[in-house]
């Protein structure tokens, strides 16, 4: 009774049988192309990930951390300067954009049921798409020539915009799945709405609302393009918010185009410690969003 | 054993003891069916499977016979669903999912080593609880689907198999000037013929139906169950159901599962009218589930 | 007494709805804004050259010439070619990871995959310059320009920077949107729908081109739309691997710019008004252009509800 061929459970026309073990045959093939695929995908990933690390890490060292550029002709030199200033504009841009953010996301979690709602979130969603180059030429127009100057707050300001819309829906999302009974609870007490949103489900949200923060720092940090002509670029030290200030994206761009090794290598190694940072954030992010949302799927 | 309800030989329904029962031509019936094997026998031999951990049907063995109709019934939660969709391998389909034991289509192991469950399905077709024809297909489409799978069908010979299958599930004449509709634009119970036509358009020889009432209304419960009268000259069909009227109504041979185990199998109006097992007569009075 | 603070606590509710309501439109009002701003920095060059700005195939900053087409082709051609490779392959990449890939590894491989689009465009930049751009030039373009250099498409000396690194780099950036949307909206593909079609002796693969596809074929689109619209706007990666040359030429060896790419390098070194003025249009197109695609992909993804980050 065991071991009947395929055959022989379908007794009908022959034609048949051999379609059936064709289809399963093309089937096998088939299979193995989103497979194929994948793996296509996370090659240029790894390629990456290798060149960034081996190229990068061998030209770290402790100079690089802690000199300033010098001449671009000469060897030696840091970012040091960039290092810093990247942490100030993203700094200023996360002090800005976050209670903006947050705010922006209560409002669509708790009232943005409507058609005023619907637009804003929309338009959140359309503001996350717009290139982060034209935000920089907006941010020319709106700081740099009303100032006179480029400065470390013009790029501040472009960052920003970028990292808004993020902030907004994550908070949104994250007070959304707050579960209603948390609200009821605050509600049946007595507690005014607004107090329980505010001082209730807003701190429960707060883990998920910090990581979209954190994910939101990962994509500005790397950010080049709308520093290009906001915050500009600095050879020298300088922690002025009106000024020029170098930023590790920016001075990453500038040494790799330029035709000396030594420069070039210091690209890599500004790269290995964005790519780093960005890393971590992701991961970290992944970690604790993975243990809010449960297990997924 | 008195159950206080008994299965009237005509209208096959069950009704209260007192009218006039006819338990000799039912007893004649019975010794008239020998046990055919034809195409269409199904039967299963200690059939055990699991979700995961959770065993769901035990030891199940169980004899269908073809061109009849077979009814399992029991409460909620007994295996029934889980049962029948061992039958078409569809049981495994769900992670964690566990089959052990025989299951025989004429003869022939279906869980034999070796054998595609692709060709199983061809054989063993399935309609749903719920209606689930394909959004993205008209009515023409929704019942080709299975038959393109083949490929090499003509136009011609789609059309007649089409039509076919939609008069033997009783939709052609509602559906035959808009054939190339999306399919849910029916009513839920068109749909749920739309979806009996698809099964059928494949010509496999056994029908599993899992509860293909349950979310349809009065009137189109009806008339599907009319549909398993007639399809039952020309397929074998096993239907689980929670309704035990409508297992009288429907079926020639009830199975009474309970946790996962077979309690007891026979003639429909035997098992209605003349339970031999204490827990039958419980659960078709109403005792529980 | 009652009723009295019962008023109160409407008024510091409705406070409540309308602050954060206020905020909460700064975030159209910079959309706006930003049209707005671009739409007035460009005033000088739109009056000064009107429609001939996008038809003119002559950049010449020095000489007063300002045609942006070489730009538009540029824009156009690199991301229709990344959509061209990375549409079929982030589909395929969705449905490995929404039906095929093992349980145990989904989840990392999903975000392994998403991984991809963490990596900032400037370090895809540096990778494209000195490892894929040689890499390509060795392995790729050197052998087509050998056996099918007579064709226009691969005329030329093979740089290894160009329009095909370009568009290829392009391709890389974007995969991981349309891998990760394919793959939301084949998961929210019901159960029964697959069943459906199983029961009727389908094999796996049927399953996925017959019921799966075509049933998330909008949020697939959306997700394709979008990816489009991240390819356009993409400046750095694409600046330091494309060539930078204001040039139309039917070889995807050629060098070439984009909308994007010349904004970059170009803007500094812009002394005129009017040519700031012309870089501020190429500026406005690019935001207009990305915006019309950026709400078609939404409109798209909307209509099936998914979550697309």
């Amino acid at each position: 009774m065991t071991g009947i061929s395929r055959s022989q459970l379908v007794p009908r026309a022959a034609a048949d049988d051999l379609n059936l073990r064709w289809r399963l045959a093309r089937d096998r093939w088939l299979l193995r192309l989103p497979a194929l695929a994948t793996a296509t995908v996370l090659v240029p990933l790894f390629s990456v990930l290798y060149y960034v690390v081996i190229k990068g890490f061998s030209a770290l060292d402790w100079n690089l951390v802690t000199r300033l550029p010098g001449a671009i002709t000469q060897p030696g030199g840091g970012m040091a300067n960039g290092i810093v200033g990247s942490l100030i504009v993203t700094g200023l841009a996360v002090a800005a954009a976050v209670p903006v953010g947050v705010i922006a996301g209560v409002y669509l979690a708790e009232y943005g049921r409507g058609s005023l709602g619907d637009a804003i979130r929309f338009a959140a969603e359309v503001l996350a798409g717009v290139p982060s180059i034209a935000i920089g030429l907006f941010v020319y127009n709106l700081v740099v020539v009303k100032m006179g100057r480029f400065s470390a707050l013009a790029g501040a300001t472009a960052l920003a915009i970028i990292m808004l819309p993020v902030v907004a829906r994550t908070t949104e999302e994250m007070l959304r799945m707050v579960p209603a009974s948390v609200r009821e609870a605050g509600l049946a007490l007595g507690i005014p709405p607004w107090k329980v949103t505010m001082r209730i489900v807003l701190p429960a949200a707060r883990t998920g609302i910090l990581t979209g923060a954190m994910l939101g720092v990962a994509r500005i940090a790397g950010e080049t393009a709308p520093l290009l002509f906001t915050a500009l670029n600095n050879n020298f030290w300088s922690v002025a918010l009106d000024q020029p200030i170098a930023t590790l994206p920016v001075q990453i761009f500038t040494f790799a185009l330029t035709p000396y090794r030594h420069a070039q290598m210091k690209a890599w190694a500004g790269a290995a410690i964005l790519i780093s940072l960005i890393l971590v954030l992701n991961i970290l992010a992944r970690l604790v969003l993975g243990r809010e949302r449960g297990t997924p799927q | 054993m008195s159950t206080g309800l008994v299965l009237d030989a005509e209208s096959r329904n069950l009704r209260p003891v007192g009218r006039s029962p006819d338990v000799a031509s039912a007893a004649e019936q019975d010794t008239r069916e020998a046990t055919p094997v034809g195409p269409g026998h199904l039967e299963t031999r200690d059939l055990h499977a699991w979700y995961g951990t959770n065993e769901v049907v035990r030891g199940v063995t169980l004899t269908i016979r073809p061109r009849q109709v077979t009814a399992i019934i029991g409460p909620s939660g007994c295996g029934k669903s889980t049962f029948i969709r061992c039958l078409n391998r569809m049981h495994e389909l769900v992670p964690g999912a566990r089959v052990r034991g025989t299951v025989l289509l004429d003869g022939q192991d279906i869980y034999a080593p070796g054998v595609e469950p692709v060709y199983v399905r061809r054989r063993v077709g399935m309609v749903f609880q719920r209606p689930n024809p394909f959004p993205t297909m008209s009515i023409y489409a929704n019942v080709a689907a299975g038959l393109q799978l083949a490929g090499r069908v003509s136009r011609r010979e789609l059309d007649e198999r089409v039509e076919k299958s939609l008069r033997m599930a009783a939709l052609w004449d509602e559906v035959k000037d808009r054939l190339h509709e999306p399919g849910t634009r029916l009513s839920g119970g068109q749909q749920q013929r739309l979806c009996i036509a698809r099964a059928l358009a494949v010509e496999p020889t056994v029908l599993l139906m899992d509860e293909p009432c349950s979310a349809l209304d009065p009137a189109s419960t009806a008339r599907i169950e009319d549909l398993i009268t007639e399809l039952r000259e020309r397929y074998t069909i096993v239907i689980v159901t929670h309704n035990m009227q409508q297992a009288a109504r429907v079926s020639d041979y009830t199975a009474f599962l309970l946790n996962g185990e077979l309690v007891e199998y026979g003639p429909t109006h035997q098992l209605f009218t003349n339970p031999t097992d204490p827990r039958t007569e419980a659960y078709i009075t109403g005792r529980f589930g | 007494m009652a009723v009295h603070r019962m008023r109160f606590r409407i008024t510091q509710e409705g406070l409540l709805r309308a602050g954060t309501a206020l905020i909460a439109l700064g975030i159209p009002a910079v959309l706006a804004g930003m049209v707005w701003e671009l739409y007035r920095a460009s005033g000088l060059a739109r009056a000064a050259f009107g429609w001939r700005f996008l038809l003119g195939r002559e950049w010449d900053p020095v000489a007063g010439e300002f045609g942006a087409l070489p730009f538009v082709f540029g824009t156009a051609v690199s991301s229709a070619l990344a959509v061209l490779i990375a549409a079929p392959l982030g589909v395929l990449t969705g449905i490995y990871l929404a039906e095929l890939a093992p349980p145990r590894w989904r989840r990392t491989l999903s975000f392994t995959v998403e991984l991809l689009a963490a990596v900032p465009s400037v370090v895809y930049g540096l990778w494209g310059m000195y490892v894929f751009a040689p890499w390509l030039r060795r392995w790729v373009q050197a052998p087509l320009a050998e056996t099918l250099g007579f064709i226009p498409l691969f005329r030329g000396p093979a740089y290894g920077i160009g329009m095909l690194t370009g568009g290829l780099i392009l391709a890389i950036m974007i995969l991981p949107t349309i891998a990760a949307i394919s793959r939301e909206v084949i998961a929210a593909v019901p159960v029964s729908q697959r069943e459906a079609l199983l029961a009727l002796g389908a094999t796996p693969w049927e399953v996925i081109t017959r019921v799966v596809l075509p049933f998330g074929r909008s949020g697939i689109a959306g997700g394709i739309v979008l990816g489009l619209g991240r390819a356009l706007g993409e400046t750095m990666a694409v600046t330091m691997v494309i060539g930078n040359a204001p040039r139309i030429s039917a070889s995807l060896f050629s060098p070439a710019s984009t909308m994007a790419s010349v904004i970059a390098n170009e803007f500094a070194e812009a002394t005129t008004e009017i040519y700031v003025s012309a870089l501020m249009e190429i500026g406005l197109l690019l935001l207009g252009v990305s915006l019309l695609v950026n709400i078609l992909a939404r409109l798209l993804v909307r209509r099936l509800g998914v979550n697309t980050r």
